[in-house]
C-alpha cells in the first residue's frame, strides 16, 4: 500500500493527467453533438464489425437448422400449391366446331412424368378415366400436338408422344392442305420429325406450316411442326420425304389438353364395318 | 507569493481577452489559427503544484471553451499541454535551477531553450487541438497543415510577446 502511494506520488503528474484528460474529454464528448455522434460511430464501426464477422460465423453453425427449416418451410408451402392437390372434378372446355359439326371436348392435365431420350418415349398426366379420358384420345398442348392417350388409370393416364416409333399423324400441309404422314423418324432428335407420303404434285416451301389434317384425331389445324428440309435424308415411301422441326418443346412441357373427339366412336366402328367388308 | 499570483492572475486574464476578442478573429486562409492564450500555462512558475497546473490549465481551457462554443475541446487540449509541459521541464531543466529562475520566460532561461519549449509545447498542443476539432482521420494531411501552420503564427507571437516583456538578466 505505501510503495502504491509513493508511486502513485512520483508519478502523479501523469496520474493528475490521466484524471483531468479523462474529465475533458467526458466533457467535449458529452457537450458536443458532432464529436458525441462520430464517437459513438466509430465505436459501432468496430463493434459491427466484430459482431459482423461473429455473426457470419456462427451462420454456419446454424446452417443444419436453416436448411431444415427451409426444407419444412418448402414442404408447406408446396402443399399449398395448386399443383398438389389432385383435381377430382375436372374442368372440361368445349369447342362446337359448326363447319363439321363435331364437338371436341379438352380436359386440362399436367404432366407428371416425361421422357424425350429414348426411342419411344412416354409421358404421364395426372388426369384418368375419371375425368373422362379414354384410350385414343389425342393430346396436345398450346403450341402443337403432342400425342395420344394408351393406358388410362383412374386419376392417371400415359400418353405416347409423337417421340415414339408408332406413333403416326394424318398430317396437312397449312394452306394448300396436301395430305401426309407424320412420324418422329429415325433420326431420334427431339426436335425433328418426318413428313411423308406428300404427294408429288404438292409444292411444299421451306418454313410452312405442318399442322394435323381433318382425318386425324386432333382437332384439325393443330401445328405439328415447320418444314425445314425439302429433302430428307431418312426418305421413307414414294412420294415427297421433308423434316419438319417440331413446334412443341417437349422437354419443357408442362400441361397438356387432351381432346376427346365425341364422334371419334362412331367413326371407328364405321371403318371397323368397311373392313370387315373388305 | 502574492505577486506571483496578481502577475499570473493579471496575465490569465490579459491572454484571454488578446485571445477572445484578437486572435479569435484571424485566421490566415483558413488554415493558420494562433491560440496565443497558452502561453499563460508556458509562462506558469517552475514551483507550481502539478496538481495546480493541471487546475489551472483546466479553468484555462473552460474559459477559451465558453468564448468558443466547443465546451472540452481546449480543456483537454490545455491538461496535454500541461503534462508536456511537466515532462519537458523535468527533462530539460535542474531541480537547483529554480532557485534562481522561478519562471520559465524568454529573458530567464535563453533563446535556445525557450523556443524549444514553446515550439514543442505549442506543436504538440496544437496538433491535439486539431486532431480533436476534426475528430476523424479522414483529412489527415489537411488538419496536420492546420496545426503546422498554426504552430508557427502561435510560436511567433509567443517570441514576439517574450521580447516585449525582456528583462535583462542584469537588472535583477
Amino acid at each position: 500500500m505505501r510503495n502504491l502511494l509513493i508511486f502513485i506520488t512520483k508519478y502523479n503528474a501523469f496520474f493528475l493527467f490521466i484524471i483531468f484528460e479523462v474529465i475533458a474529454l467526458v466533457i467535449y464528448i458529452k457537450y458536443n453533438s458532432f464529436q458525441k455522434a462520430t464517437f459513438i460511430n466509430s465505436s459501432n464501426q468496430v463493434t459491427g464489425n466484430l459482431y459482423q464477422q461473429v455473426g457470419n460465423f456462427k451462420s454456419y453453425l446454424h446452417l443444419q437448422d436453416v436448411n431444415d427449416s427451409l426444407a419444412r418451410e418448402n414442404a408447406r408451402l408446396r402443399n399449398q400449391l395448386k399443383t398438389s392437390f389432385y383435381v377430382d372434378s375436372a374442368a372440361k372446355h368445349k369447342v362446337v366446331d359448326t363447319v363439321y359439326k363435331q364437338q371436341y371436348e379438352y380436359i386440362d392435365a399436367a404432366v407428371i412424368n416425361n421422357s424425350i431420350n429414348r426411342r419411344n418415349n412416354y409421358l404421364t398426366i395426372n388426369k384418368g378415366s375419371r375425368a373422362g379420358v379414354a384410350k385414343g384420345m389425342g393430346v396436345i398442348c398450346p403450341q402443337g400436338v403432342v400425342g395420344k392417350v394408351v393406358f388410362v388409370g383412374a386419376h392417371f393416364s400415359v400418353v405416347q408422344s409423337l417421340l415414339h416409333k408408332e406413333t403416326v399423324i394424318s398430317a396437312a400441309l397449312a394452306g394448300t392442305k396436301d395430305l401426309g404422314s407424320f412420324i418422329w423418324g429415325d433420326n431420334l432428335d427431339p426436335h425433328v420429325g418426318l413428313l411423308y407420303d406428300v404427294l408429288n404434285s404438292a409444292s411444299p416451301r421451306l418454313g410452312q406450316q405442318v399442322v394435323t389434317s381433318d382425318l386425324s384425331l386432333f382437332p384439325a389445324g393443330v401445328p405439328i411442326g415447320k418444314i425445314s428440309n425439302l429433302h430428307s435424308k431418312n426418305a421413307k415411301g414414294s412420294f415427297l420425304n421433308m423434316d419438319v422441326i417440331l413446334a412443341v418443346d417437349f422437354s419443357k412441357l408442362q400441361y397438356v389438353y387432351v381432346v376427346n373427339n365425341k364422334l371419334a366412336a362412331e367413326q371407328l366402328g364405321l371403318e371397323a364395318q368397311q373392313k370387315k367388308d373388305e | 507569493m502574492s505577486r506571483t499570483i496578481i502577475v499570473n492572475l493579471l496575465r490569465f486574464i490579459l491572454l484571454v481577452f488578446i485571445q477572445v476578442f484578437l486572435l479569435k478573429n484571424i485566421s490566415l486562409y483558413d488554415l493558420s489559427t494562433p491560440y496565443l492564450y497558452i502561453l499563460f500555462i508556458l509562462l506558469l512558475p517552475f514551483e507550481t503544484p502539478n496538481i495546480l497546473l493541471f487546475a489551472l490549465a483546466f479553468i484555462l481551457g473552460l474559459t477559451i471553451d465558453a468564448f468558443y462554443d466547443t465546451p472540452g475541446l481546449h480543456i483537454t487540449a490545455c491538461v496535454l499541454l500541461a503534462f508536456v509541459r511537466i515532462l519537458f521541464i523535468s527533462i530539460t531543466v535542474q531541480k537547483d535551477g529554480f532557485d534562481n529562475e522561478p519562471e520559465p520566460t524568454l529573458s530567464n532561461m535563453g533563446f535556445r531553450w525557450f523556443f524549444t519549449y514553446a515550439l514543442v509545447l505549442t506543436l504538440i498542443h496544437h496538433f491535439f487541438l486539431f486532431i480533436m476539432e476534426v475528430f476523424r482521420f479522414d483529412e489527415i494531411q489537411y488538419t496536420i497543415g492546420r496545426a503546422v501552420l498554426s504552430t508557427i503564427f502561435t510560436v511567433f507571437l509567443i517570441l514576439v510577446s517574450g521580447l516585449l516583456f525582456y528583462k535583462s538578466k542584469e537588472r535583477k
